[in-house]
C-alpha cells in the first residue's frame, strides 16, 4: 500500500520533466540502429529478434545508469530525502517503491520497442513464446542493472559521481561473462573462480535468455541480484544516516 | 510528550550537539535559538529520525525514535531546514502525496489537503508547479506539508524565513493557535519570534544548552531589564549629563532624542526615581516606558565566544 504511494509519485515524477521523453526517445533510436544496422537484422534473413536482444546488455550499460543515477543523489541533494525518510513510511516501502517505478519505467521503454516487433513478424513468422521470453528477460535484466544503479546513487548525492560508479560495476557485472576477460583470467585463477565470476555475470545468464530460453536459474540469479542490490541500497541509506 | 536524554551528535572530532536532555510536555511551545552552526537544525533531524545520535535516545509519546520511527514518525510534521519539496510537483499533487504516506484516504485526504492549503493561503498557487513558485511560497508549501495530518507534534526549522510580514504573522497565529495538546519546537533567528509565540526559550551555543526557560526569565537576563527609556524633545548635553546623576542609575545610553537610564543592581523602585527627577526638575517628556529588557542582549551574552 505504501509501497504504491512511493512508487506512484516517483512514476510521475518521470515524466512531468522531458527527462523520460529524453530517455525514450534515445532508448528507441539506439535499440533501432543497434538492430538494424549494427545488428545486420536484414542481412540475416531469418525471422528472430536475436540482434535486437543481444545488444541489451551494452544499451543497458550507459542508459540504465541515465535513469538509476537520479533514484537517491537527487533527493539527497534537494533535501528531499529528509521529508521522505521522516514520514511513516518503512525503508522497504521507500527503496521497493523507487525501484519498482525506475523498473516499470525501463519496461515501458522496452515495451516501445514493439515496432521492431511487428516488423519481424512483418517480415516472417518467428516464435512468438521466444520474443515474449526474451522480452520478459531482457526486462529482469534491466532491474539487475537498475538495482545496482540505486545502490550507486545511494551512495553519492553527486549524479554525476552515480552516473560514473553504475556504469563501471554493471561494466565489471557484464565483462565478468565475456570470452575475453574470461580467457585472460584463466591463465591464472582456479577453474572454480572462474566459473563463479562467469556465473555472476549478467552476459553469461542473458546469451541464454537472448535466444529465448528463459532457465528457472537465470530467473532466480536476476531477482536475487535485484533483492541483494536493493538489500545493500537499504544498508547504505542506513549507514549514511549516522552522518 | 517528548523526552530526549543525553543526546549527542559528533562528526568525526567535531561535535555538533553535545548531551542534550530536556523533557517537553502538551502546550509547550519551544523555541530554538542559537547562533549559526549551534547544532538547532542537528538536533531536530534527530529528533524525527532522520539522523542516527552518536549516542543518547529520544522518544515521542513514549515511542522510541530508533527502535520504534514509525511509531514515533507518525505523531511528528516536520518542516526540515529550506523547506524541502518535490519541485516538479504542483503544491497539491504534493500535498496530496504527502498525506497518502501519512495514510489518509478518501475524503479525508482531500478535506486535510484543502484545509492545510487553506491555512497557508495557498489556494491561488495549487496548479503551479512548485519550482516556478517564490522563495516564501516554496516556504508555506513546505508548513502546509507539516501541519496537514493535525500532529501531536510539529518541529519546524525556521518556519518564517523568507515570508512576508503578513505571513509571518500568520503563520504566528497558526503556531500560538494550535490547541493545548500540541508541543511546538520552532528554530527561528528572529527574536521577537520567540516572545511572541514561544512559552520555553531554549538557547543552544556549541552544540550544548546554555540556557532554558520562560521567555521572561530569558529577558530578565538583559541589562536593559527595568531600565527606563525616556523620550526628550529639548534634549541636551547638560541634561543628560544630569540624568546620568540621578542615584540609582548605573549607566546611560543615548540616541537620538530617547535616553534609556540602566538600573544599578537591587534597585525596586527605579522609574519611581526617575520619574520623581523629571516632575522636580520639569523635564519635557514625550514619553516614558519601562524596558522589558532585550534578547539581542542576552543573546549575545549568552552565545558570545561560543561562535566559531
Ligand atoms: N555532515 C556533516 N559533517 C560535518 N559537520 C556537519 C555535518 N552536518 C552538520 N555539521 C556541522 O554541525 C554543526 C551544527 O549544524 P546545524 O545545521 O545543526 O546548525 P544550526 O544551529 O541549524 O545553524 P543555522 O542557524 O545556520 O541553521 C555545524 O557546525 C555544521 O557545520
Ligand atoms: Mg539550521
Amino acid at each position: 500500500m505504501n509501497i504504491s504511494v512511493v512508487l506512484k509519485r516517483e512514476l510521475a515524477g518521470y515524466f512531468a520533466t522531458p527527462v523520460a521523453y529524453v530517455f525514450i526517445f534515445i532508448f528507441l533510436v539506439l535499440a533501432g540502429v543497434f538492430t538494424f544496422y549494427v545488428g545486420n537484422f536484414f542481412e540475416r534473413q531469418q525471422a528472430d529478434l536475436v540482434p535486437f536482444f543481444s545488444f541489451h546488455p551494452w544499451l543497458y550499460l550507459f542508459l540504465i545508469p541515465a535513469i538509476s543515477m537520479r533514484l537517491w543523489s537527487e533527493e539527497r541533494k534537494s533535501g528531499t530525502l529528509e521529508l521522505l525518510m521522516t514520514l511513516p513510511l518503512s525503508r522497504w516501502d521507500i527503496v521497493l517503491g523507487k525501484f519498482l517505478a525506475a523498473w516499470l519505467f525501463a519496461g515501458m521503454a522496452l515495451l516501445l520497442t514493439f515496432p521492431i516487433w511487428i516488423t519481424v513478424n512483418f517480415l516472417g513468422e518467428p516464435d512468438n513464446g521466444v520474443i515474449f521470453a526474451s522480452y520478459l528477460g531482457s526486462w529482469l535484466m534491466a532491474g539487475g542493472f537498475l538495482a545496482i544503479g540505486s545502490c550507486m546513487s545511494a551512495l553519492t548525492r553527486s549524479q554525476v559521481v552515480a552516473f560514473v560508479l553504475c556504469g563501471f560495476v554493471t561494466l565489471m557485472f557484464v565483462m565478468a561473462g565475456f570470452p575475453l576477460v574470461l580467457d585472460v583470467v584463466r591463465g591464472w585463477l582456479p577453474l572454480s573462480v572462474v566459473d563463479m565470476v562467469a556465473s555472476l555475470s549478467f552476459l553469461t545468464h542473458f546469451n541464454a535468455i537472448s535466444r529465448g530460453v528463459l532457465s528457472l536459474n537465470d530467473f532466480l540469479y536476476f531477482v536475487s541480484m535485484i533483492l541483494a542490490w536493493l538489500a545493500a541500497t537499504s544498508i547504505v541509506l542506513d549507514v549514511k544516516k549516522g552522518g | 510528550m517528548i523526552e530526549v536524554s543525553h543526546l549527542s551528535k559528533h562528526y568525526g572530532d567535531f561535535i555538533a550537539v553535545e548531551d542534550l536532555s530536556f523533557k517537553l510536555v502538551p502546550g509547550e511551545i519551544l523555541g530554538f535559538l542559537g547562533p549559526n552552526g549551534a547544532g538547532k537544525s542537528t538536533t531536530m533531524k534527530m529528533l524525527t529520525g532522520y539522523l542516527r545520535p552518536t549516542s543518547g535516545e529520544v522518544r515521542i509519546w513514549g515511542n522510541d525514535v530508533w527502535s520504534e520511527t514509525l511509531a514515533a514518525q507518525s505523531h511528528i510534521g516536520y518542516l526540515p531546514e529550506g523547506a524541502p519539496a518535490y519541485e516538479e510537483m504542483t503544491p497539491l499533487g504534493f500535498l496530496k502525496f504527502i498525506a497518502k504516506a501519512r495514510g489518509l484516504s478518501g475524503e479525508a485526504r482531500d478535506q486535510a489537503v484543502s484545509k492545510a492549503a487553506a491555512t497557508m493561503s495557498l489556494e491561488g498557487v495549487l496548479h503551479q508547479k512548485i519550482e516556478t513558485l517564490s522563495k516564501g511560497f516554496k516556504r508555506r508549501v513546505g508548513m502546509a506539508q507539516a501541519i496537514l495530518h493535525d500532529p501531536d507534534v510539529l518541529i519546524l526549522d525556521e518556519p518564517t524565513d523568507g515570508l512576508d510580514p503578513n505571513q509571518k504573522h500568520e503563520v504566528r497565529q497558526m503556531i500560538k493557535g494550535l490547541s493545548e495538546e500540541k508541543i511546538v519546537i520552532v528554530s527561528t533567528h528572529i527574536l521577537e519570534e520567540v516572545t511572541a509565540v514561544c512559552n520555553r526559550v531554549m538557547v543552544l551555543a556549541g552544540g550544548s544548552i546554555v540556557s532554558d526557560g520562560a521567555p521572561e526569565a530569558l529577558l530578565a537576563l538583559s541589562r536593559h531589564h527595568g531600565a527606563v527609556t525616556l523620550e526628550l524633545p529639548d534634549i541636551s548635553d547638560a541634561l543628560v549629563s544630569s540624568l546620568d546623576s540621578i542615584e540609582g542609575v548605573s549607566a546611560l545610553e543615548r540616541e537620538d532624542d530617547r535616553v534609556t537610564l540602566i538600573p544599578g543592581e537591587g534597585i525596586t523602585d527605579f522609574f519611581a526615581r526617575v520619574m520623581s527627577f523629571v516632575r522636580e526638575q520639569d523635564v519635557q517628556v514625550n514619553a516614558a516606558f519601562v524596558e522589558q529588557g532585550r534578547l539581542e542582549d542576552v543573546f549575545r551574552k549568552l552565545t558570545e565566544g561560543e561562535t566559531q
